[in-house]
């Protein structure tokens, strides 16, 4: 069973045992407009927690992708390359940007759950 | 989102996008629609396809009258604005008295009319008129046309479009503006604008704005246009947007808006900056305005730095972007004037590595003005 955590960077992360799957909400993704790029970081790349892991640019403007926590990337999707408009069509599915071995469980805790998250982005 | 926008003005047509669902942004002081729900790729290319309705109202509008006001205008700038036929509308600087560029604006001569009509930046429209007013005062009189508002529609169908509210408009060639009556309404028509297209601006009543604008959203080929397309259509189209792509410091040379100089007005050496000016145009300058293509697919933004092939700094990008009719990144900025031939291959620094790209012609994408056949 995977639990799906949300950042006040407007990230979300699945974990599935200690692998962590990572995008954009939906609500950044609405904010943020037609994704035309990605780019995504190399497997074996090690990130802290917020550091920053990728980068997503719609027609308006760029922005960072943080990591929510810290691990190793083991995977990142590449299919966005060619398709970045993946990010607006399925943001928290089929547009995830990279998956992290996580080195802390303690970190993914401490993150908003889904309500948390709904609450905090209505605040904003 | 929070709404710290109490401060900003509206447009006749506020009510309008809140209810056509747009996202509303802060420009130029005023709360404008960015994006409606279509978003700006599709908005772009349905601009580009069929027919886009931008709402332009925070822009400058005015008359200048008195005796003979393309003659008093003439002391701001340098394009030939006695020259303007009858029934035309034309393109000019407004130059500060070193020649840098205050902003850039559109004269129409309306027929049978002495006033001219003005069309300003919104971001510079207060500081405008009060230039123009203090260079001009004693021998004409700008008067701040505050009750109205703009609309562009855009696009290959846009005379087929507007042709149903203004008929005989589809007889008017680029460039032309005449007064006719849209939807009713009073208007001056102009056929310009700022996609690279063909289309009209319309300048109606603020009374009228909402019941025009509405007629023509109601057409199918019509979609509502934000500025963020509005953006990237300019940028295809290779025109400047005013303090990005040129200012008050840079010239007309450097900005590669020489076009713009009239001839009548370089062999009269008479507008600010004009000794200055001339002897770029004759010697050359240190810096020009270029259009950039980099090879990837990544865009390079507003202020990145341009290096040669060796790495030195040699410019700097002033507009830059994604295009989503050439499918590719693009932008514009200013390069050491060595460097701005089309071909010649630079670098881009963007997030701190270097991405190829060319120096190349502008506009990206082919305008399609609707030009009046040479006789």
């Amino acid at each position: 069973m995977s639990e799906v955590r949300f950042t006040d960077q407007h990230e979300w992360v699945r974990l599935d045992g200690d692998e962590a799957t990572v995008g954009i909400t939906r609500h950044a993704a609405e904010q943020l407009g037609d994704v035309v790029f990605v780019e995504l970081p190399a497997a074996g790349r090690k990130v802290g927690a917020g550091a920053e892991a990728a980068v997503v640019e719609s027609v308006k403007a760029a922005s960072e992708v943080y990591a929510p926590v810290s691990g190793e990337v083991t995977a990142a999707n590449d299919a966005l390359v060619a398709e970045p408009a993946k990010v607006n069509e399925d943001p928290e599915g089929a547009g995830w940007f990279f998956k992290l071995k996580l080195s802390d469980k303690a970190e993914f805790a401490k993150l908003m759950d889904e309500a948390a998250y709904q609450e905090f982005v209505k605040g904003h | 989102m929070t709404n710290a926008n109490d401060n900003l003005k509206h447009t006749p047509l506020y009510a309008l996008h809140v209810e056509l669902g747009a996202k509303m942004v802060p420009f130029a002081g005023y709360d404008m629609p960015v994006q409606y729900p279509a978003g700006v790729l599709k908005e772009h290319l349905h601009t580009r396809e069929k027919a886009g309705l931008f709402d332009v109202s925070h822009m400058g509008q005015a008359f200048l009258d008195g005796a003979d006001p393309a003659k008093a205008l003439e002391r701001v700038t340098p394009a030939d604005i006695q020259g303007i036929a009858e029934g035309m509308q034309r393109y000019g600087l407004l130059l500060n008295d070193q020649g840098g560029i205050n902003d850039d604006f559109m004269t129409t001569r309306l027929a049978g009319e002495r006033a001219l009509y003005l069309v300003v930046n919104a971001a510079m429209k207060e500081e405008d008129f009060a230039y123009i007013g203090e260079k001009l005062a004693g021998v004409a009189d700008l008067q701040p046309a505050l009750d109205r508002a703009l609309l562009a529609l855009q696009g290959p169908l846009a005379a087929s479009v507007l042709e149903r509210h203004a008929p005989g408009i589809s007889a008017m060639t680029f460039m032309q503006a005449r007064r006719v009556t849209v939807a009713g309404a009073p208007a001056i028509v102009s056929r310009t604008g700022y996609t690279g297209e063909d289309g009209f601006e319309i300048s109606v009543g603020s009374k009228d704005a909402e019941r025009v604008a509405r007629a023509l959203l109601a057409e199918p080929e019509v979609m509502p246009i934000g500025l963020g397309a509005r953006d990237s259509l300019r940028l295809e189209a290779g025109l400047c947007l005013y303090g990005h792509d040129m200012d008050e410091s840079t010239d007309p040379v450097e900005a590669n808006l020489t076009w713009s100089l009239g001839k009548r007005r370089k062999e009269a050496r008479n507008f600010p900056g004009s000794a200055r000016i001339l002897e770029h145009l004759l010697n050359g300058v240190g810096k020009k305005r270029v259009g950039l293509l980099p090879e990837g697919r990544a865009p390079a933004r507003e202020g990145t730095e341009i290096t040669d092939k060796a790495g030195r700094v040699i410019g700097r990008v002033t507009s830059g972007g994604f295009g989503p009719s050439l499918n590719a990144p693009l932008a514009m900025g200013y390069v050491e004037s060595e460097f701005a031939a089309n071909g010649t291959k630079v670098d881009l620094i963007v997030r701190g590595k270097a991405l190829p790209a060319q120096v190349a012609a502008m506009p990206f994408v082919p305008n399609r003005y609707k030009r009046a056949q040479k006789k």
